[in-house]
């Protein structure tokens, strides 16, 4: 690693930066925001739109910051009027082929380039409209291209083929024909993506949205025969906030709530619960495969993302997916099964609706019959973070000045161990504090398991339980981001080929990079910043938790006593368990 | 590990295609060189035979899209038997190609880049086919038309139809 420091000026002042640093980020460091719509923190600058042009002194040339390596003792001019001036042009050709459509755009009011035109104040363009009205594509429940505002950035394939190794999304053609679509003209739905919506969140415009459901949760509050009925999944709520203003991490549980009880959800109940009930589940599933020697490593399947991109790209390892439904599913059948007969209702009479930081999970809702288990579809709904934003301003709400409130019984009490599922490495430490005491019949000294926790993308490491007077050692792999996930996958096949012992007795991988927390449906401006605030305010919640084990959690321990029986029971097999079918990357 | 599409591939490589494929395969920076030998054995590039390529070359089918659809030369429709060329480069331009680009449309009754419904005949605009000496040009396969003006075109459909 090179650490070696380069002294620089940005416009005059001295500014140190690492040596391998860009202009862009040197920029940045020095307080001078130099704007860009293609560069992105979690992507390597390739330098497409042109906007991020800056001097270097002494030289006449223009160059791009983006993919400009700062020089020592060169002085970086990032603002002059000639600067300003290239800019605006390239500002007003990028405009010249994008429709002026913002009143009716779903990126309306957060889009990098209406931000742009505001700030450049640029009141017409001057070159005539080359708009190309290319078919939209709303195959998929997640995610849709809207490609005739795409400006061609680039960002979407990068992160599609780089950052989550999915190849859904690509260039086709060149010059003014340039488009990203899947490979051959099939729609989303017909290739490989996995719906994880990492496009959408880090797409500068409106060409890639969630697929935006409010309507339809409107129509059910409306709707005065049916119970609504909603939870939040782990990851909302240090994220939430940021769409009203507040830091990132920020945790409004008792906020979210508050604001779902006054949209019209006759219950709020908390996905939280539900992810404890997912550890009493795959704990017990992974001391079962553990001790009998069953198909191992078990690899964790709460992301629908995952789950997809397991069906497509790693279908030899279907065996070893955890058959535990995600907390979600498990939430939406419980809701349907066990507190419909509490309120003396049926599956039909409750419409269930999800909060989620997660485009895969429309998807997700109606990817197999399992997902029906109540006779019901188990979840009739499922919004990302910034859809539940948009209903909470439409509904004019005061967000940030709302009381806490609690969750509703029976389905809202939830441990430390639940709300780490939002980021990555907390299903892994959840499931590993209840699999010790499931093993050793006493809980862990100090239940922070550090080494699962943090942003490398491949964590590995062991932990050792005491068993009937010796210790049994679990070895665990912990990825996210999807393009890390091969790198384990790998290992475990080469272990397998070579008859040699498992690296690895569970895995874990989540989608997106640091986890939910950063899902594709989260508000945007996802960056490895915000993912740490966010991160921190996870790891809070469940310090600041008076509970922080799941299978201390006594609303599940309740629900095992009063509905389900025992962990891996019948009935708990019935509604909290499903299955997985290999799927080809492209359906024709 | 993972299957691209569930249809098996209808497409049969030839044992040579197979053998150049392999030869060249591992070697960076020939997948250029591939799909256009792949292009001469179908005259175009069928999806089934991308699909089987990128099987054999474990490259993802979305990046070989990538490269087909960057350069005008790879065809991922059937053209006609005879795919006439015709040179829209400076000098065939300025001697009229565009008027041997309209009469072909008449006579065919065809747009640029279609194919007759007999399967007989497509024709393409391209740039500069190198021999400005004889504008305004046509090519077909390795045949060259040459000084050509629209009266000479059925005798040269004609001459095309009858190889």
């Amino acid at each position: 690693m090179n650490t070696m420091n380069i002294n620089i000026k940005i416009n005059g002042t001295p500014v140190t930066v690492p040596a391998g640093t860009s202009v862009l980020k040197a920029g940045k460091l020095a307080n001078t925001k130099i704007p860009a719509l293609c560069a992105h923190p979690d992507l390597k600058a390739w330098g497409a739109c042109g906007i991020c042009v800056v001097k270097v002194e002494g030289s006449p040339k223009m160059v791009r910051a983006c993919t400009t390596e700062v020089v020592e003792g060169q002085n970086y001019i990032t603002h002059d009027p000639d600067i300003v001036e290239t800019r605006r042009t390239t500002l007003e050709l990028i405009m010249s082929n994008h429709p002026n459509e913002c009143l009716t755009c779903p990126r309306n009011g957060c889009c990098e380039l209406q931000t742009l035109s505001a700030e450049f104040g640029i009141r017409d363009v001057p070159f005539a409209s080359g708009v190309r009205r290319l078919p939209e594509d709303l195959s998929t429940p997640s995610v849709q291209l809207h490609p005739a505002k795409c400006i061609a950035c680039g960002r979407c394939a990068l992160v599609c083929q780089q950052m989550q190794d999915v190849w859904a999304l690509e260039f086709l053609n060149r010059g003014d024909q340039t488009r990203i679509a899947p490979a051959g003209d099939v729609t989303l739905a017909e290739s490989p993506c996995i719906k994880c919506g990492q496009c959408s969140a880090h797409c500068p415009v409106g060409a890639i949205t969630e697929v935006d459901e409010t309507r339809k949760a409107w129509a059910a509050l409306r709707d005065k025969s049916k119970e609504v009925v909603v939870q939040i999944a782990p990851a909302v709520r240090v994220a939430l906030g940021e769409e009203f203003g507040l830091e990132p991490g920020t945790l409004v549980t008792g906020k979210v709530y508050a604001a779902l009880r006054r949209l019209g959800f006759s219950k709020v109940f908390d996905t939280n619960l539900s992810a404890d009930l997912t550890i009493m589940e795959e704990a017990s599933e992974f001391i079962h495969r553990f001790t009998t020697g069953g198909e191992l490593p078990l690899i964790t399947s709460c992301c629908p993302s995952w789950v997809d991109y397991l069906e497509k790209y790693h279908t030899d390892m279907i065996s070893n997916f955890s058959t535990a439904k995600s907390p979600m599913m498990m939430m939406g059948a419980m809701v349907k099964t066990y507190y419909a007969e509490k309120a003396g209702k049926t599956a039909a009479d409750i419409v269930s609706v999800a909060i989620m930081p997660c485009t895969a999970k429309k998807y997700e809702i109606q990817r197999s019959d399992d997902m029906r288990s109540s006779g019901a579809a188990d979840v009739d709904l499922s919004l990302t973070t910034r859809e539940l934003a948009r209903m909470i301003k439409q509904a004019g709400i005061d967000f940030v000045n709302l009381p806490d409130e609690p969750a509703d019984s029976p389905l809202g009490i939830y441990t430390g161990a639940a709300t780490i599922f939002g980021a990555t490495g907390g299903v892994m430490e959840a499931a590993l504090r209840t699999a010790y005491y499931m093993v050793s019949g006493k809980n862990l000294t100090s239940v922070d398991l550090v080494a699962a926790r943090g942003m490398d993308g491949v964590k590995i490491a062991s932990v050792k339980i005491p068993a009937g007077g010796k210790e049994i050692e679990v070895r665990f792999a912990i990825a996210h981001g999807m393009a890390n996930v091969k790198v384990v996958m790998e290992q475990v096949r080469a272990a397998k080929a070579a008859g040699k012992e498992l690296p690895f007795h569970f895995i874990e991988v989540m989608a997106c990079r640091g986890g939910c927390i950063s899902g594709g449906g989260q508000p945007y401006g996802s960056t490895d910043e915000v993912r740490a605030k966010r991160t921190a305010g996870i790891y809070k919640d469940d310090k600041d938790s008076v509970i922080r084990l799941s299978h201390e959690n006594p609303s599940v321990q309740a629900l095992y006593k009063d509905f389900l029986g025992k962990p891996n029971s019948e009935k708990a097999h019935h509604l909290l368990h499903t299955h997985y079918v290999p799927r080809p990357l492209y359906v024709k | 590990m993972s299957v691209i599409t569930k249809d098996k591939t209808a497409t049969e490589f030839s044992s040579t295609l197979v053998q150049f494929i392999e030869e060249w395969k591992d070697k960076p920076g020939s997948l250029i060189m591939i799909l256009h030998r792949l292009q001469q054995e179908f005259g175009f590039l069928p999806r089934p035979a991308i699909i089987q390529l990128s099987q054999m070359l474990q490259l993802p089918l979305a990046k070989i899209y990538g490269v087909v659809t960057f350069y005008h030369y790879f065809k991922l429709t059937k053209p006609g038997r005879n795919n006439i060329q015709v040179c829209m480069g400076t000098a065939c331009y300025l001697k009229g190609g565009e008027d041997i680009i309209h009469e072909l449309e008449n006579l065919l009754g065809i747009h640029l880049n279609q194919v007759s419904d007999d399967g007989e005949f497509s024709f393409e605009s391209v740039r500069c086919v190198g021999c400005c000496g004889l504008a305004p040009v046509a090519v077909c396969g390795t045949e060259v038309f040459g000084k050509l003006v629209p009266d000479k075109l059925p005798e040269v459909l004609a001459k095309l139809k009858s190889n």
